[in-house]
């Protein structure tokens, strides 16, 4: 059966054409989207609690009615791991939550996950009839949290169904986002799933890198038990590649290898004082008060506490860390970008958040040196004033230096988010694997498999830099391509 | 899980601790490091490996009671577990056969410095180890060194043991009596950097295995970046062994001082 007559059965439910006609279209249409109920920027940008707190049931049913129930929804085309979108807002329409829970776990490992860090605007509700009406879209991705959310909570939650065990050993390197996608798809198929993770935390970027105030740890614990339940092992504190080689996953009986080891090193400018003591990536800034929990006074590990912080960069780590700065008592933080917002590749509601927050954005700025004091520690940064010039390969308007514009600002901490570097302990210790300039595992686009028949990969590691829900969608998709050749294997 | 099944004071401040890590001691080889962490807040650090026992499948680890962190591990006992450890990371230490190398270890650097001596040994080379310590109780495993190597020239501050001097007196006392194709020198960070100096000056070539701040130690967060011939340098992927006379050792000192006030506290 294909996808369109798998929709097409469910959309004709006799409940679901009942739930489609007691409301016209027309008058569904009408109805205003929703506002995300939110903490007072004074009052949150001085703690860690999550921002968003959700939508009441009433407000979640409000804005499901918005939903047309198209009959080609294409808010599907926009979500990288296939989201049976309709289907799980008329279950939220028709006041079944825990129903349109379950939909939203037959294809996503993560959904407490994605309703929070997706950024929606680009992807499915980009994609929203709506829209092509002049109309606000559909609010899917308060609606996935709504519905993910209302399920932990009540206590009831659902473990999604696995296939009788195969015997098969399946070996997932890191634990973030793709790693957990790949890891529930499998399981899911009968496959004996180990998960092995360098960190002592299992959720990878979800736990060293988005704040607390953005993703609770707490909601991605619930989800990792979830996959845990489902029969999927994992193991911390264990580096493939080096803990354990390539060859011992083989001699153990492991029949096929997901590498998704994430992020590496942070890309730094290279301009002069870049290493004195309080410049840091993000990446490091994060990890120590997210992952290691610096900041509270009962971790051993030290942050520095700025009172003037610039970070450097327009994305959504660069928005996580200035606004985590803030919360760390900065007095004046914020962003330093060369480009003007509107280039900006952070979410929209990250930028809005962190204004409200007091944060000042600094666009069309870009340092060009940091000034020490006498103990090395940074004290100013000149920042070079740019104008947009001609669009650039990635389409955005090329920053270019005007000249003699320079000015000093005073600093005591500088992070600098422009970008990672794909991380090179596997590459470097696989032989074998087609590694790009950039040191990115070079796959096969729509299997994800390696130059190594049975190594596939996927996220950050292959693309070099994306978002959760884009590593998720590799995850998928690795997934489907290993059981179908590990099937053919067996099954000739 | 990593349970600690020896522990030895090499003096009132430096312990010695064999930890079960069967699988950190099959891949680990001379130069590797690890990761370590105590308790739920602990906090990350990164120990340079200072030998392995298959047959058991421990590996050893010296520490410095100095900071916090390290005073939780010096406290540990028998049968206790190190909550998290991780490894082996790093590169491994570049084995051949060169001639007449020198090793040159102070404080609780000469623990690393061990399975170097060994592997440098037996490869074949002349190997002339020099020991240096403020004073005589923290001279360490002079015993095992002797085993592994040609020569053992010790070096204490006050002279109470051996010749009173630095390490650099040893290191020069060598070069001024026979040729030395190789230097390696693990050790505090002021004390690296006056070796590099030295042996610059005679044009030997010189590897030091550095010790900087690290988080994840994975190659992931760059706060263990160090200059290295005018580049920039991760010590826990790239290294922890430079040239030692193309790193800026200024920098590293500077760099490995920014969390001191917040120590202080």
């Amino acid at each position: 059966m294909t996808i369109e007559e798998q929709l097409t059965i469910r959309r004709t439910e006799p409940w679901r054409e009942e739930l489609r006609k007691s409301i016209k279209a027309k008058d569904r249409s009408t109805i205003e989207r929703v506002h995300m109920n939110e903490l007072d920027a004074e009052y949150r940008s001085h703690c860690n609690k999550e921002v968003n707190k959700g939508l009441t049931p009433q407000q979640a049913r409000k804005e499901a009615q918005r939903c047309l129930d198209c009959a080609k929804p294409t808010c599907m085309e926009g979500c990288p791991v296939n989201i049976n979108i309709p289907t799980f807002i008329k279950h939220i329409e028709a006041g079944e939550f825990l129903g349109a829970a379950k939909v939203l776990k037959e294809t996503s490992a993560l959904p407490a996950v994605c309703g929070r860090v997706c950024p929606q605007e680009k992807q499915c509700e980009a994609q929203c009839i709506h829209l092509k009406m002049k109309k606000e879209p559909v609010a899917i991705g308060y609606l996935e949290r709504f519905a993910a959310d209302y399920e932990r909570e009540s206590g009831h939650i659902s473990i999604p169904e696995t296939a009788q065990p195969n015997g098969i050993k399946i070996a997932v390197v890191g634990s973030g986002p793709a790693g957990l996608s790949f890891a529930g798809d499998m399981a899911k198929s009968g496959y004996d799933i180990t998960v092995f993770e360098a960190l002592h935390e299992i959720g990878g970027v979800l736990k060293y890198g988005i704040p607390e105030f953005r993703l609770p740890n707490e909601i991605v614990d619930v989800e990792i038990g979830i996959l845990r339940k489902m029969g999927v092992n994992f193991l911390t504190n264990c580096i493939v590649g080096k803990t354990i080689t390539y060859e011992d996953l083989h001699n153990d009986g492991f029949k096929g290898i997901f590498v998704a080891s994430g992020a590496g090193l942070p890309n730094f400018m290279n301009i002069p004082g870049e290493n004195l003591v309080g410049v840091m990536s993000s990446n490091e800034y994060l990890t120590r008060v997210n992952l290691m929990n610096a900041g509270h006074p009962e971790s051993d590990t030290p942050v520095l506490i700025g009172k003037k912080v610039a970070v450097i960069g327009g994305g959504n780590t660069a928005m996580d860390s200035v606004r985590t700065a803030r919360r760390l008592g900065a007095e004046r933080s914020m962003i330093v970008y060369r480009r003007s917002e509107e280039e900006m590749p952070a979410r929209i509601e990250e930028v809005k958040h962190a204004k409200e927050e007091g944060i000042e954005i600094l666009t069309l700025h870009n340092p060009i040196e940091y000034i020490g004091d006498e103990q090395g520690r940074v004290k100013q940064m000149r920042l070079q004033k740019m104008a947009l010039g001609e669009p650039d390969a990635s389409g955005r308007c090329r920053p270019v230096a005007i000249e003699g514009a320079i000015e000093t600002i005073d600093v005591d901490e500088v992070i600098v988010s422009i970008g990672v570097s794909p991380n090179p302990l596997i590459p470097s210790t696989f032989q074998g694997l087609k590694v790009s300039k950039w040191g990115t595992i070079i796959v096969n686009e729509s299997t994800m498999q390696s130059a190594l028949g049975d190594i596939y990969a996927g996220g950050d590691i292959v693309r070099g830099g994306a978002t959760v829900i884009l590593a998720m969608g590799d995850g998928r998709r690795a997934a489907a391509a290993m059981h179908e050749h590990l099937m053919i294997i067996n099954h000739p | 899980m990593n349970k600690i099944v020896s522990k030895e004071y090499f003096s009132a401040n430096v312990v010695k601790l064999e930890v079960e890590a069967p699988l950190i001691a099959r891949s680990r080889k001379a130069g590797h490091f690890v990761i370590v962490k105590i308790g739920k807040n602990g906090e990350r650090i990164p120990l340079t490996i200072a030998g392995a026992d298959l047959g058991k499948g421990t590996i050893t680890l010296v520490i410095q009671a100095v900071g916090g962190s390290s005073k939780k591990i010096c406290a540990l006992n028998v049968g206790d577990e190190i909550t998290d450890l991780v490894g082996p990371l790093g590169q491994a230490t570049h084995i051949e056969k060169t001639g007449t190398v020198v090793c040159a270890g102070g404080g609780v650097g000469v623990a690393p410095l061990m399975p170097i001596v060994e592997a440098f040994h037996k490869a074949g080379n002349r190997v002339i180890v020099v020991l240096a310590a403020r004073t005589k109780e923290l001279v360490i495993l002079e015993e095992q060194m002797r085993v592994n190597s040609d020569e053992v020239i010790i070096m204490t501050d006050d002279g109470s043991y051996g010749t009173k001097g630095l390490v650099t007196d040893g290191v020069e006392s060598i070069i001024n009596r026979e040729r030395v194709d190789l230097c390696v020198t693990i050790g505090p960070a002021i004390m690296m950097k006056f070796v590099s100096a030295l042996t610059k000056k005679y044009d030997i070539p010189t590897v030091a295995s550095l010790n900087t701040i690290m988080v994840d130690g994975t190659g992931m967060c760059g706060a263990c970046r160090i200059t290295v011939g005018g580049k920039t340098k991760f010590v826990c992927v790239d290294g922890p062994e430079f040239d030692a006379h193309q790193v800026d050792f200024d920098e590293m000192l500077m760099r490995l001082s920014a969390y001191k006030d917040i120590e202080k506290k």
